[in-house]
Protein backbone atom coordinates (compact mmCIF):
# COMPACT_ATOMS: atom_id res chain seq x y z
CA UNK A 1 0.00 0.00 0.00
CA UNK A 2 1.21 3.40 -0.76
CA UNK A 3 0.79 4.32 2.92
CA UNK A 4 3.45 2.08 3.92
CA UNK A 5 6.03 3.16 1.50
CA UNK A 6 6.08 6.83 3.05
CA UNK A 7 7.43 5.25 6.30
CA UNK A 8 10.94 3.12 5.56
CA UNK A 9 11.17 1.21 8.85
CA UNK A 10 8.50 -0.63 10.83
CA UNK A 11 10.30 1.32 13.87
CA UNK A 12 9.29 4.74 12.41
CA UNK A 13 6.27 3.83 10.86
CA UNK A 14 5.09 2.90 14.85
CA UNK A 15 6.83 6.23 16.59
CA UNK A 16 4.82 8.24 14.07
CA UNK A 17 1.70 6.65 14.43
CA UNK A 18 2.06 6.91 18.23
CA UNK A 19 2.47 10.44 17.82
CA UNK A 20 -0.44 10.65 15.23
CA UNK A 21 -2.48 9.40 17.83
CA UNK A 22 -1.86 11.10 20.58
CA UNK A 23 -1.68 14.27 18.69
CA UNK A 24 -5.09 13.85 17.19
CA UNK A 25 -6.32 12.88 20.79
CA UNK A 26 -4.71 15.89 22.48
CA UNK A 27 -5.83 18.62 19.88
CA UNK A 28 -9.51 18.49 20.37
CA UNK A 29 -9.05 19.10 24.16
CA UNK A 30 -6.62 22.27 23.35
CA UNK A 31 -9.07 23.84 21.15
CA UNK A 32 -12.11 23.00 23.09
CA UNK A 33 -9.96 24.47 26.72
CA UNK A 34 -9.04 27.26 24.96
CA UNK A 35 -11.72 28.24 24.02
CA UNK A 36 -13.80 27.58 27.49
CA UNK A 37 -11.21 30.48 29.05
CA UNK A 38 -12.30 32.51 26.33
CA UNK A 39 -15.62 31.64 27.37
CA UNK A 40 -15.26 31.88 31.47
CA UNK A 41 -12.04 34.49 31.59
CA UNK A 42 -14.30 37.39 31.20
CA UNK A 43 -17.30 36.21 33.67
CA UNK A 44 -14.49 34.87 36.36
CA UNK A 45 -12.35 38.41 36.24
CA UNK A 46 -16.16 40.42 37.03
CA UNK A 47 -16.95 38.00 39.33
CA UNK A 48 -13.29 37.98 40.92
CA UNK A 49 -13.12 41.82 41.25
CA UNK A 50 -15.87 42.55 42.89
CA UNK A 51 -14.42 41.14 45.96
CA UNK A 52 -11.88 43.71 45.86
CA UNK A 53 -10.94 47.41 46.98
CA UNK A 54 -10.92 49.57 44.30
CA UNK A 55 -7.32 50.22 44.29
CA UNK A 56 -6.77 46.79 43.68
CA UNK A 57 -9.44 46.40 40.68
CA UNK A 58 -7.10 48.93 39.27
CA UNK A 59 -3.98 48.27 40.09
CA UNK A 60 -3.80 44.50 40.19
CA UNK A 61 -7.06 43.04 38.45
CA UNK A 62 -5.77 39.77 37.46
CA UNK A 63 -5.24 39.06 41.11
CA UNK A 64 -7.50 37.02 43.57
CA UNK A 65 -8.67 39.11 46.61
CA UNK A 66 -6.35 38.84 49.65
CA UNK A 67 -6.85 40.21 53.02
CA UNK A 68 -5.55 43.60 52.48
CA UNK A 69 -7.87 43.80 49.22
CA UNK A 70 -10.77 42.34 49.80
CA UNK A 71 -13.99 44.70 49.99
CA UNK A 72 -17.73 44.55 49.99
CA UNK A 73 -17.78 47.74 49.44
CA UNK A 74 -19.36 47.59 46.05
CA UNK A 75 -22.15 45.38 47.14
CA UNK A 76 -23.10 47.74 50.17
CA UNK A 77 -23.52 50.12 47.37
CA UNK A 78 -25.91 48.07 45.56
CA UNK A 79 -27.83 46.77 48.47
CA UNK A 80 -28.13 50.73 50.00
CA UNK A 81 -29.04 52.24 46.92
CA UNK A 82 -30.40 50.31 44.16
CA UNK A 83 -33.65 48.71 44.71
CA UNK A 84 -32.32 45.06 44.05
CA UNK A 85 -35.30 43.10 46.24
CA UNK A 86 -37.59 44.93 44.12
CA UNK A 87 -36.01 44.11 40.70
CA UNK A 88 -35.78 40.54 41.65
CA UNK A 89 -39.22 40.24 43.45
CA UNK A 90 -40.51 41.20 39.70
CA UNK A 91 -38.39 39.29 37.79
CA UNK A 92 -39.35 36.30 40.08
CA UNK A 93 -43.38 36.92 39.31
CA UNK A 94 -43.14 37.58 35.96
CA UNK A 95 -40.63 34.82 34.88
CA UNK A 96 -42.60 32.18 37.92
CA UNK A 97 -46.19 33.71 36.56
CA UNK A 98 -45.58 33.70 32.96
CA UNK A 99 -43.86 30.17 32.44
CA UNK A 100 -46.67 28.42 34.79
CA UNK A 101 -49.14 30.11 32.57
CA UNK A 102 -47.36 29.44 29.30
CA UNK A 103 -47.12 25.64 29.96
CA UNK A 104 -50.44 25.03 30.99
CA UNK A 105 -52.41 27.35 28.51
CA UNK A 106 -49.88 25.97 26.11
CA UNK A 107 -50.28 22.15 26.91
CA UNK A 108 -54.04 22.07 26.63
CA UNK A 109 -54.05 23.67 23.46
CA UNK A 110 -51.41 20.96 22.34
CA UNK A 111 -53.31 18.02 23.50
CA UNK A 112 -56.42 19.60 21.51
CA UNK A 113 -54.26 20.03 18.37
CA UNK A 114 -52.91 16.61 19.36
CA UNK A 115 -55.83 14.74 20.07
CA UNK A 116 -59.05 15.71 18.67
CA UNK A 117 -59.92 16.05 14.91
CA UNK A 118 -62.21 18.97 13.96
CA UNK A 119 -62.50 20.97 11.06
CA UNK A 120 -59.77 23.73 10.97
CA UNK A 121 -57.02 21.47 12.98
CA UNK A 122 -54.11 21.97 10.64
CA UNK A 123 -55.30 25.67 10.06
CA UNK A 124 -55.02 26.50 13.38
CA UNK A 125 -51.73 24.65 14.16
CA UNK A 126 -50.49 26.62 11.51
CA UNK A 127 -51.81 29.88 12.68
CA UNK A 128 -50.23 29.75 15.86
CA UNK A 129 -46.83 28.32 14.77
CA UNK A 130 -46.47 31.87 12.56
CA UNK A 131 -45.17 33.22 15.66
CA UNK A 132 -41.92 30.78 15.77
CA UNK A 133 -40.55 32.92 13.25
CA UNK A 134 -41.93 36.46 13.72
CA UNK A 135 -40.23 38.29 16.87
CA UNK A 136 -43.40 39.92 19.14
CA UNK A 137 -41.03 43.04 19.39
CA UNK A 138 -41.86 43.98 15.70
CA UNK A 139 -45.22 44.31 16.70
CA UNK A 140 -44.53 46.84 19.99
CA UNK A 141 -45.77 50.19 18.51
CA UNK A 142 -49.58 48.12 18.78
CA UNK A 143 -48.80 46.32 22.22
CA UNK A 144 -47.94 49.38 23.52
CA UNK A 145 -51.24 51.25 22.37
CA UNK A 146 -53.30 48.22 23.37
CA UNK A 147 -52.01 47.75 26.94
CA UNK A 148 -52.64 51.80 27.30
CA UNK A 149 -56.14 51.01 26.38
CA UNK A 150 -56.38 48.46 28.92
CA UNK A 151 -54.68 51.01 31.28
CA UNK A 152 -51.92 47.65 32.07
CA UNK A 153 -48.94 50.25 31.15
CA UNK A 154 -46.25 49.72 34.19
CA UNK A 155 -47.38 46.76 35.36
CA UNK A 156 -46.10 43.47 35.78
CA UNK A 157 -49.31 42.06 34.23
CA UNK A 158 -48.88 43.83 31.30
CA UNK A 159 -44.84 42.25 31.00
CA UNK A 160 -46.53 38.36 31.92
CA UNK A 161 -49.31 38.71 28.99
CA UNK A 162 -46.52 39.63 26.39
CA UNK A 163 -44.72 36.72 27.37
CA UNK A 164 -46.75 34.37 27.53
CA UNK A 165 -47.75 35.03 24.02
CA UNK A 166 -44.29 35.38 23.00
CA UNK A 167 -43.60 31.62 24.31
CA UNK A 168 -46.92 30.08 23.31
CA UNK A 169 -45.76 29.73 19.36
CA UNK A 170 -42.91 26.92 19.73
CA UNK A 171 -44.41 25.53 23.44
CA UNK A 172 -47.80 24.83 21.42
CA UNK A 173 -45.33 23.37 18.18
CA UNK A 174 -42.97 21.45 19.93
CA UNK A 175 -45.78 19.49 22.42
CA UNK A 176 -48.03 19.43 20.27
CA UNK A 177 -45.86 16.48 18.54
CA UNK A 178 -44.76 14.57 21.93
CA UNK A 179 -48.94 14.44 22.73
CA UNK A 180 -49.52 12.88 19.76
CA UNK A 181 -47.04 9.81 20.51
CA UNK A 182 -48.62 9.27 24.01
CA UNK A 183 -50.22 5.76 23.23
CA UNK A 184 -54.10 5.86 22.18
CA UNK A 185 -54.75 2.84 24.68
CA UNK A 186 -53.83 4.82 27.66
CA UNK A 187 -56.89 7.06 26.59
CA UNK A 188 -59.06 4.77 25.47
CA UNK A 189 -59.01 2.88 28.35
CA UNK A 190 -59.66 5.62 30.76
CA UNK A 191 -63.20 6.71 28.34
CA UNK A 192 -64.03 3.43 28.60
CA UNK A 193 -63.74 4.10 32.61
CA UNK A 194 -66.21 6.94 31.73
CA UNK A 195 -63.07 9.40 32.34
CA UNK A 196 -64.39 13.03 31.37
CA UNK A 197 -61.82 14.65 28.45
CA UNK A 198 -60.24 16.99 31.36
CA UNK A 199 -59.30 14.18 33.41
CA UNK A 200 -57.64 12.30 30.37
CA UNK A 201 -55.88 15.53 29.81
CA UNK A 202 -54.55 15.51 33.43
CA UNK A 203 -53.54 11.95 32.49
CA UNK A 204 -51.20 13.01 29.64
CA UNK A 205 -49.09 15.96 31.52
CA UNK A 206 -47.42 14.13 33.32
CA UNK A 207 -46.32 11.72 30.08
CA UNK A 208 -45.14 14.75 28.54
CA UNK A 209 -43.11 15.59 31.61
CA UNK A 210 -39.76 16.09 29.90
CA UNK A 211 -40.78 17.81 27.27
CA UNK A 212 -42.84 20.08 29.30
CA UNK A 213 -39.30 20.19 31.72
CA UNK A 214 -37.43 21.59 28.82
CA UNK A 215 -39.41 23.81 27.25
CA UNK A 216 -39.92 25.61 30.61
CA UNK A 217 -36.08 25.92 30.49
CA UNK A 218 -36.24 27.87 27.43
CA UNK A 219 -39.03 29.69 28.45
CA UNK A 220 -37.48 31.29 31.08
CA UNK A 221 -34.14 31.83 30.31
CA UNK A 222 -34.98 34.54 27.65
CA UNK A 223 -38.13 36.28 29.72
CA UNK A 224 -35.27 36.56 32.91
CA UNK A 225 -33.53 38.65 30.63
CA UNK A 226 -35.34 40.76 28.41
CA UNK A 227 -34.60 44.03 28.11
CA UNK A 228 -37.20 45.59 25.55
CA UNK A 229 -40.23 44.67 27.23
CA UNK A 230 -39.61 46.26 30.45
CA UNK A 231 -38.03 49.14 28.89
CA UNK A 232 -41.16 49.51 26.55
CA UNK A 233 -44.09 48.64 29.24
CA UNK A 234 -42.82 48.98 32.79
CA UNK A 235 -40.24 50.85 33.34
CA UNK A 236 -41.25 52.58 36.35
CA UNK A 237 -38.67 52.15 39.25
CA UNK A 238 -41.78 49.84 40.81
CA UNK A 239 -42.09 47.41 38.09
CA UNK A 240 -38.14 47.38 36.91
CA UNK A 241 -37.16 43.80 36.39
CA UNK A 242 -33.49 42.63 37.44
CA UNK A 243 -32.22 43.12 33.68
CA UNK A 244 -33.70 46.77 33.03
CA UNK A 245 -32.79 47.78 36.95
CA UNK A 246 -29.51 47.00 36.25
CA UNK A 247 -29.11 48.54 33.03
CA UNK A 248 -29.78 51.78 34.96
CA UNK A 249 -28.55 51.23 37.85
CA UNK A 250 -25.53 50.82 36.20
CA UNK A 251 -26.10 53.83 34.02
CA UNK A 252 -26.28 55.86 37.17
CA UNK A 253 -23.18 54.62 38.93
CA UNK A 254 -20.95 54.13 35.71
CA UNK A 255 -17.85 55.32 37.57
CA UNK A 256 -18.59 53.61 40.79
CA UNK A 257 -16.92 50.31 39.59
CA UNK A 258 -16.69 48.40 43.11
CA UNK A 259 -20.81 49.15 42.42
CA UNK A 260 -20.65 48.04 39.24
CA UNK A 261 -19.30 45.02 39.47
CA UNK A 262 -21.22 43.67 42.25
CA UNK A 263 -24.41 44.20 40.59
CA UNK A 264 -23.05 42.73 37.68
CA UNK A 265 -22.17 39.64 39.96
CA UNK A 266 -25.80 40.00 41.65
CA UNK A 267 -27.68 39.34 38.05
CA UNK A 268 -25.32 36.61 37.06
CA UNK A 269 -25.57 34.60 40.10
CA UNK A 270 -29.06 33.53 39.75
CA UNK A 271 -28.75 32.48 36.60
CA UNK A 272 -25.96 31.02 36.90
CA UNK A 273 -26.89 28.72 39.90
CA UNK A 274 -30.15 28.25 37.77
CA UNK A 275 -28.04 27.35 34.69
CA UNK A 276 -25.16 24.89 37.15
CA UNK A 277 -28.58 23.33 38.10
CA UNK A 278 -30.34 22.29 34.67
CA UNK A 279 -27.77 22.51 32.58
CA UNK A 280 -27.41 18.87 32.02
CA UNK A 281 -31.34 18.30 31.23
CA UNK A 282 -31.15 21.35 29.56
CA UNK A 283 -28.51 20.50 27.03
CA UNK A 284 -30.04 16.97 27.31
CA UNK A 285 -33.01 17.58 26.05
CA UNK A 286 -32.07 18.96 23.01
CA UNK A 287 -29.61 16.84 21.98
CA UNK A 288 -32.71 13.97 22.55
CA UNK A 289 -35.03 16.12 21.34
CA UNK A 290 -33.37 16.45 18.02
CA UNK A 291 -32.46 12.66 16.98
CA UNK A 292 -36.03 12.26 17.42
CA UNK B 1 -61.02 9.72 18.78
CA UNK B 2 -63.16 10.94 16.21
CA UNK B 3 -66.32 8.71 17.16
CA UNK B 4 -65.75 9.95 20.91
CA UNK B 5 -66.03 13.54 19.76
CA UNK B 6 -68.84 13.29 17.38
CA UNK B 7 -71.59 11.12 19.84
CA UNK B 8 -71.37 14.91 21.72
CA UNK B 9 -73.63 17.84 20.65
CA UNK B 10 -70.98 19.96 20.57
CA UNK B 11 -67.23 19.18 21.98
CA UNK B 12 -67.51 22.39 24.03
CA UNK B 13 -64.12 20.48 25.63
CA UNK B 14 -61.99 21.09 22.73
CA UNK B 15 -63.17 25.21 22.22
CA UNK B 16 -62.01 24.97 26.32
CA UNK B 17 -58.40 23.49 25.66
CA UNK B 18 -57.89 25.86 22.70
CA UNK B 19 -59.63 29.18 23.84
CA UNK B 20 -57.12 30.14 26.27
CA UNK B 21 -53.75 29.80 24.01
CA UNK B 22 -55.59 31.56 20.90
CA UNK B 23 -57.11 34.33 22.40
CA UNK B 24 -53.92 35.47 24.43
CA UNK B 25 -51.39 34.52 21.16
CA UNK B 26 -54.29 36.25 19.21
CA UNK B 27 -54.88 39.83 21.32
CA UNK B 28 -51.32 39.96 22.28
CA UNK B 29 -49.60 39.19 19.30
CA UNK B 30 -51.22 38.93 16.59
CA UNK B 31 -52.95 41.73 16.44
CA UNK B 32 -50.60 44.32 17.11
CA UNK B 33 -48.48 43.26 14.93
CA UNK B 34 -51.60 43.35 12.23
CA UNK B 35 -52.16 46.99 13.83
CA UNK B 36 -48.43 48.05 13.84
CA UNK B 37 -48.25 47.28 9.91
CA UNK B 38 -51.66 49.17 9.67
CA UNK B 39 -50.45 52.01 11.45
CA UNK B 40 -47.68 52.51 9.58
CA UNK B 41 -49.96 53.69 6.39
CA UNK B 42 -51.43 56.16 9.13
CA UNK B 43 -50.44 59.44 10.40
CA UNK B 44 -50.78 59.64 14.47
CA UNK B 45 -51.47 62.86 15.60
CA UNK B 46 -51.07 64.97 19.26
CA UNK B 47 -54.68 63.79 20.10
CA UNK B 48 -54.08 59.90 19.05
CA UNK B 49 -55.90 60.91 16.15
CA UNK B 50 -55.44 58.73 13.12
CA UNK B 51 -55.65 59.48 9.47
CA UNK B 52 -54.76 57.18 6.51
CA UNK B 53 -51.32 59.03 4.53
CA UNK B 54 -50.71 55.87 2.40
CA UNK B 55 -47.21 55.01 1.76
CA UNK B 56 -46.30 58.53 2.18
CA UNK B 57 -44.28 57.48 5.82
CA UNK B 58 -42.31 54.79 3.76
CA UNK B 59 -41.63 57.69 0.76
CA UNK B 60 -40.73 59.94 4.33
CA UNK B 61 -38.39 57.10 5.75
CA UNK B 62 -36.59 56.24 2.14
CA UNK B 63 -35.97 60.00 0.83
CA UNK B 64 -36.40 62.33 3.96
CA UNK B 65 -33.32 63.70 5.06
CA UNK B 66 -34.14 62.62 8.77
CA UNK B 67 -34.48 59.49 7.88
CA UNK B 68 -33.16 58.32 5.36
CA UNK B 69 -30.07 58.43 5.77
CA UNK B 70 -30.14 56.84 9.63
CA UNK B 71 -32.23 54.26 7.47
CA UNK B 72 -29.45 53.43 4.84
CA UNK B 73 -26.95 53.51 7.53
CA UNK B 74 -29.08 51.00 9.84
CA UNK B 75 -29.44 48.86 7.22
CA UNK B 76 -26.09 48.26 5.88
CA UNK B 77 -24.95 48.18 9.77
CA UNK B 78 -27.07 45.23 10.21
CA UNK B 79 -26.10 43.74 7.29
CA UNK B 80 -22.58 43.39 8.14
CA UNK B 81 -24.01 42.59 11.84
CA UNK B 82 -25.20 39.51 10.28
CA UNK B 83 -22.79 38.43 8.10
CA UNK B 84 -20.01 38.70 10.96
CA UNK B 85 -22.53 36.45 12.75
CA UNK B 86 -22.77 34.27 9.71
CA UNK B 87 -19.14 33.90 8.89
CA UNK B 88 -17.59 33.83 12.88
CA UNK B 89 -20.00 32.44 14.87
CA UNK B 90 -21.38 29.69 12.70
CA UNK B 91 -17.68 28.39 11.82
CA UNK B 92 -16.36 28.71 15.08
CA UNK B 93 -19.80 26.88 16.38
CA UNK B 94 -19.66 24.05 13.71
CA UNK B 95 -15.78 23.62 14.45
CA UNK B 96 -16.48 23.39 18.35
CA UNK B 97 -19.57 20.84 17.54
CA UNK B 98 -17.08 18.61 15.29
CA UNK B 99 -14.53 18.11 18.33
CA UNK B 100 -17.04 17.28 20.67
CA UNK B 101 -18.60 15.10 18.39
CA UNK B 102 -15.77 13.26 17.67
CA UNK B 103 -15.63 11.80 21.49
CA UNK B 104 -12.69 12.52 24.17
CA UNK B 105 -13.29 12.61 27.90
CA UNK B 106 -15.03 15.61 28.99
CA UNK B 107 -17.25 16.29 26.48
CA UNK B 108 -20.44 17.19 28.88
CA UNK B 109 -17.76 19.74 31.17
CA UNK B 110 -17.05 21.24 27.64
CA UNK B 111 -20.81 21.54 26.51
CA UNK B 112 -21.78 22.95 29.55
CA UNK B 113 -19.13 25.66 29.94
CA UNK B 114 -19.29 26.62 26.00
CA UNK B 115 -23.27 27.44 26.15
CA UNK B 116 -22.71 29.40 29.59
CA UNK B 117 -22.31 32.95 28.24
CA UNK B 118 -25.44 32.25 26.08
CA UNK B 119 -27.71 31.96 29.18
CA UNK B 120 -26.67 35.42 30.60
CA UNK B 121 -28.58 38.53 29.78
CA UNK B 122 -27.39 40.92 26.75
CA UNK B 123 -26.69 43.44 29.27
CA UNK B 124 -24.70 41.77 31.82
CA UNK B 125 -22.53 40.55 28.68
CA UNK B 126 -22.52 43.95 26.94
CA UNK B 127 -21.36 46.13 30.56
CA UNK B 128 -18.76 43.42 30.86
CA UNK B 129 -17.37 43.60 27.98
CA UNK B 130 -17.75 47.31 28.06
CA UNK B 131 -15.55 47.10 31.22
CA UNK B 132 -12.62 44.89 30.18
CA UNK B 133 -12.31 46.69 26.84
CA UNK B 134 -12.22 49.65 28.73
CA UNK B 135 -9.28 51.71 28.37
CA UNK B 136 -9.07 53.19 31.84
CA UNK B 137 -9.01 49.76 33.36
CA UNK B 138 -6.90 48.56 30.98
CA UNK B 139 -7.10 44.85 31.51
CA UNK B 140 -7.60 44.44 27.41
CA UNK B 141 -4.07 45.79 27.17
CA UNK B 142 -2.62 43.91 29.56
CA UNK B 143 -3.59 40.62 28.39
CA UNK B 144 -2.74 41.80 24.98
CA UNK B 145 0.84 42.18 26.14
CA UNK B 146 1.13 38.71 27.70
CA UNK B 147 1.32 37.75 23.97
CA UNK B 148 3.49 40.88 22.93
CA UNK B 149 0.77 42.23 20.90
CA UNK B 150 0.30 45.63 23.35
CA UNK B 151 0.89 48.26 20.83
CA UNK B 152 -2.24 46.64 18.79
CA UNK B 153 -4.65 48.06 21.23
CA UNK B 154 -6.87 50.90 20.34
CA UNK B 155 -10.27 51.68 22.19
CA UNK B 156 -12.15 49.65 19.74
CA UNK B 157 -15.64 50.64 20.87
CA UNK B 158 -15.21 53.94 20.38
CA UNK B 159 -14.16 54.32 17.09
CA UNK B 160 -15.98 54.51 14.35
CA UNK B 161 -13.93 52.12 11.98
CA UNK B 162 -14.04 49.36 14.44
CA UNK B 163 -16.89 49.95 16.97
CA UNK B 164 -19.36 47.77 14.86
CA UNK B 165 -16.96 45.40 14.46
CA UNK B 166 -16.54 44.66 17.87
CA UNK B 167 -20.24 44.60 18.90
CA UNK B 168 -20.96 41.95 16.66
CA UNK B 169 -17.75 39.93 17.59
CA UNK B 170 -19.12 40.36 21.43
CA UNK B 171 -22.52 39.04 20.18
CA UNK B 172 -20.66 35.86 18.55
CA UNK B 173 -19.08 35.47 21.70
CA UNK B 174 -22.36 35.01 23.95
CA UNK B 175 -23.88 33.43 21.24
CA UNK B 176 -22.07 30.68 19.68
CA UNK B 177 -23.05 27.77 21.80
CA UNK B 178 -26.33 27.92 20.08
CA UNK B 179 -24.87 26.93 16.64
CA UNK B 180 -22.61 24.40 18.26
CA UNK B 181 -25.20 22.86 20.53
CA UNK B 182 -27.87 22.48 16.74
CA UNK B 183 -24.43 21.19 15.08
CA UNK B 184 -23.46 19.15 17.93
CA UNK B 185 -26.92 17.47 18.14
CA UNK B 186 -26.97 17.06 14.32
CA UNK B 187 -23.39 14.99 14.08
CA UNK B 188 -24.32 12.84 16.82
CA UNK B 189 -27.04 11.86 14.76
CA UNK B 190 -25.71 10.62 12.12
CA UNK B 191 -25.62 6.56 11.99
CA UNK B 192 -22.14 5.40 12.60
CA UNK B 193 -22.57 2.80 9.32
CA UNK B 194 -21.90 6.02 6.98
CA UNK B 195 -18.63 7.08 8.98
CA UNK B 196 -17.47 3.85 8.90
CA UNK B 197 -17.93 2.77 5.64
CA UNK B 198 -16.40 6.14 4.75
CA UNK B 199 -13.35 4.98 6.82
CA UNK B 200 -12.88 1.75 5.34
CA UNK B 201 -12.69 3.46 1.96
CA UNK B 202 -9.20 5.23 3.47
CA UNK B 203 -10.95 9.02 3.63
CA UNK B 204 -9.40 10.80 6.07
CA UNK B 205 -11.47 12.77 8.96
CA UNK B 206 -11.65 15.98 7.19
CA UNK B 207 -12.77 14.55 4.12
CA UNK B 208 -15.08 12.42 6.06
CA UNK B 209 -16.43 15.45 7.35
CA UNK B 210 -16.79 17.57 4.48
CA UNK B 211 -18.28 14.79 2.15
CA UNK B 212 -20.09 12.59 4.08
CA UNK B 213 -21.01 14.59 7.97
CA UNK B 214 -21.24 17.84 6.52
CA UNK B 215 -24.05 17.38 3.62
CA UNK B 216 -25.79 15.18 6.34
CA UNK B 217 -26.57 18.01 8.78
CA UNK B 218 -27.44 20.61 5.99
CA UNK B 219 -30.98 20.91 6.98
CA UNK B 220 -29.49 21.89 11.04
CA UNK B 221 -27.51 24.80 8.54
CA UNK B 222 -30.40 25.95 7.45
CA UNK B 223 -31.86 26.27 10.89
CA UNK B 224 -28.89 28.06 12.15
CA UNK B 225 -28.57 30.36 9.57
CA UNK B 226 -32.38 31.34 9.58
CA UNK B 227 -31.93 31.27 13.31
CA UNK B 228 -28.91 33.73 13.09
CA UNK B 229 -30.83 35.86 10.45
CA UNK B 230 -34.24 36.61 12.74
CA UNK B 231 -31.89 37.09 15.87
CA UNK B 232 -29.90 39.41 14.29
CA UNK B 233 -32.47 41.82 12.33
CA UNK B 234 -34.11 41.54 15.31
CA UNK B 235 -31.39 42.54 17.85
CA UNK B 236 -31.61 45.41 19.56
CA UNK B 237 -30.48 45.05 23.70
CA UNK B 238 -26.29 44.53 23.60
CA UNK B 239 -25.97 48.10 21.26
CA UNK B 240 -28.17 49.45 23.66
CA UNK B 241 -26.34 48.61 26.45
CA UNK B 242 -23.16 49.60 25.28
CA UNK B 243 -23.74 52.29 22.93
CA UNK B 244 -27.04 53.83 24.10
CA UNK B 245 -30.03 54.40 21.60
CA UNK B 246 -28.06 56.69 19.65
CA UNK B 247 -25.92 53.74 18.40
CA UNK B 248 -22.29 55.83 19.11
CA UNK B 249 -19.96 56.78 18.02
CA UNK B 250 -21.95 58.81 15.52
CA UNK B 251 -24.93 55.98 14.66
CA UNK B 252 -21.37 53.55 13.78
CA UNK B 253 -23.06 50.98 16.00
CA UNK B 254 -26.90 51.81 14.49
CA UNK B 255 -28.90 48.92 13.75
CA UNK B 256 -32.21 48.57 12.89
CA UNK B 257 -33.58 47.92 16.36
CA UNK B 258 -31.20 50.89 17.98
CA UNK B 259 -33.12 52.77 14.69
CA UNK B 260 -36.69 51.71 15.53
CA UNK B 261 -36.37 52.44 19.42
CA UNK B 262 -35.06 55.98 18.43
CA UNK B 263 -37.24 56.85 16.05
CA UNK B 264 -40.21 55.34 18.33
CA UNK B 265 -39.09 56.80 21.81
CA UNK B 266 -37.22 59.90 20.14
CA UNK B 267 -34.37 60.96 21.35
CA UNK B 268 -32.60 63.85 22.77
CA UNK B 269 -34.43 66.92 21.00
CA UNK B 270 -36.52 65.30 19.00
CA UNK B 271 -39.58 63.94 19.63
CA UNK B 272 -40.88 59.98 19.27
CA UNK B 273 -42.89 59.51 16.38
CA UNK B 274 -45.40 56.23 16.48
CA UNK B 275 -46.42 55.86 12.90
CA UNK B 276 -42.91 55.91 11.66
CA UNK B 277 -41.57 53.98 14.53
CA UNK B 278 -44.32 51.22 12.74
CA UNK B 279 -43.14 52.22 9.68
CA UNK B 280 -39.76 50.75 10.86
CA UNK B 281 -40.72 47.99 12.56
CA UNK B 282 -42.81 46.73 9.16
CA UNK B 283 -39.91 47.64 7.03
CA UNK B 284 -37.75 44.44 9.91
CA UNK B 285 -41.38 42.80 9.25
CA UNK B 286 -40.51 42.73 6.05
CA UNK B 287 -36.84 41.57 6.15
CA UNK B 288 -37.45 39.17 8.37
CA UNK B 289 -40.32 37.56 6.47
CA UNK B 290 -38.37 37.77 3.07
CA UNK B 291 -35.76 36.13 4.98
CA UNK B 292 -37.72 32.96 6.01
CA UNK B 293 -39.46 32.53 3.33
CA UNK B 294 -36.36 32.12 1.55
CA UNK B 295 -35.55 29.76 3.63
CA UNK B 296 -39.03 28.25 3.67
CA UNK B 297 -39.35 27.80 -0.32
CA UNK B 298 -35.71 27.90 -1.30
CA UNK B 299 -33.68 25.81 0.95
CA UNK B 300 -36.27 23.65 2.61
CA UNK B 301 -36.78 22.56 -1.01
CA UNK B 302 -33.20 22.14 -1.88
CA UNK B 303 -32.53 19.83 1.01
CA UNK B 304 -35.24 17.68 0.86
CA UNK B 305 -34.54 16.95 -2.81
CA UNK B 306 -30.83 16.11 -1.69
CA UNK B 307 -32.58 13.92 0.31
CA UNK B 308 -34.56 11.82 -2.28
Amino acid sequence: MAQNIKHPTAHQAHWGYRLRQSLSAFAPHLVLFGYVLIALFPIYLIIMNSFKERAAIFGAPFQWPNQETFSLIGYETVIQRSNFLIYFKNSIVVTVSALVLTLLIGSMASYALAEYKFPGNTLLAIYLSIGIMIPIRLGTVGILRLMVSLKLVNTLTALILVYIAQALPLTIFILTQFMRQVPMELKDAARLDGASEYRIFWLVVPLVRPAIGAIGIFTMIPIWNDLWFPLVLSPSPQTATVTLGVQQFLGQFVSDWNAVLSSLTLAMVPILVFYFIFSKQMIKSITAGAIK
Amino acid sequence: MQKAAARRPFPWHILVFLAPAVLIYSLFMVYPLINSLRLSFYHIGDQNQTSFVGLSNYVKLFTDPNFAPFFWNALVNNIVFFIIHMVVQNSIGLLLAALLASGGRGRAFYRSTLFMPTVLSVVIIGFIWQLILNPLWGVAKTMLGWVGLESLYRPWLGLESTALQVVSLISVWQFVGIPMILFYTALIGIPEELTEAARVDGAGGWQTFWRIKFPLILPTVGIVGILTFVGNFNAFDLIYTMKGANAGPNHATDIMGTLFYRVFYGQQLQLGDPSMGATVAAMMFLIILTGVLIYLFAFQRRVQTYEM
